[in-house]
């Protein structure tokens, strides 16, 4: 039989809803028996995208992130989506150290994070409408096979 | 929450939360500046050993902080770090822009 499971969330874009998203992802795939550094792993991409989500999504914190978590066997999908500003440009916005606010003291590390700590990303943004990240992190443990 | 700076003469130890997220990384880089003007610091001691938790909002406010510290000639350092912390650093290369003391063997035993 498959292990499938589902989650489907919605919260305000407040940064303190951040800790909110971690905890909800980390409970999630507590049952797929990650090891400690694959939940961290997986925790600190959750928190990038997010944060990118509350920061350059909104400008008004009432506004809804949705984040998703889909389980297939050892694949776990997470979806971070808000309808906000969307990103302009996307090939620059994804170069490490780039960041739209340097004001606000961003790293410009937030999609080569995402990138380094799960196994496969993809973003997709429109002008106006809104950006979606998905990333894929595969969770196979050796006593497994 | 509340954060203990311990201050000798002007040098500040600032103990970093359980996690650093962009959402207390915006509270600590405030009260830090307020106290580097106010206290007059020159020299800044990150203390990691209680953070299981980072993402590069952190890195913003140690770099944040090394540009102030280096436009007072002034010196910036981070203590204890862990796994996770360690990690981190070592992705982003922070580990090259400043210098760093791993956590110390002593304090994992004690940890257990």
């Amino acid at each position: 039989m498959t292990e499938c499971n589902h989650m489907k969330v919605s919260f305000d874009a407040k940064s303190a809803n951040e800790s909110l998203a971690r905890m909800l992802v980390a409970a999630f795939m507590t049952e797929m028996n990650p090891t400690l550094e694959q939940m961290d792993d997986v925790k600190t991409a959750v928190s990038e995208a997010v944060t990118n989500a509350i920061i350059h999504g909104y400008e008004d914190e009432t506004k809804q992130v949705e984040l998703c978590c889909d389980r297939q066997e050892g694949q776990l999908v997470i979806t971070v989506e808000d309808h906000g500003v969307g990103i302009p440009n996307l090939e620059e916005a994804m170069q490490p150290f780039y960041t739209s606010k340097p004001q606000m003291e961003r790293s410009g590390m937030g999609f080569s994070f995402m990138e380094a700590f799960m196994d496969k990303i993809e973003v997709l943004s429109h002008t106006g409408k809104g950006t979606k990240v998905v990333m894929w992190k595969y969770i196979e443990r050796e006593n497994d096979r | 929450m509340e954060l203990q700076y311990q201050i000798y003469g002007n040098c500040m130890v600032v103990p970093m939360p359980v996690e650093v997220d962009h959402h207390i990384a915006k509270t600590i880089s405030r009260e830090i500046d307020f106290l580097i003007d106010s206290r007059n610091i020159r020299s800044l001691v990150f203390d990691f050993k209680k953070t299981d938790f980072m993402d590069s909002s952190g890195i913003g406010v140690i770099i944040g902080r090394k540009k102030t510290m280096d436009l007072y000639s002034g010196q910036i350092k981070a203590i204890n770090l862990r796994e996770r912390a360690k990690k981190i650093f070592l992705k982003s290369g922070l580990n090259k822009i400043i210098e760093v003391e791993m956590e110390e063997e002593g304090m994992k035993h004690d940890r257990m």
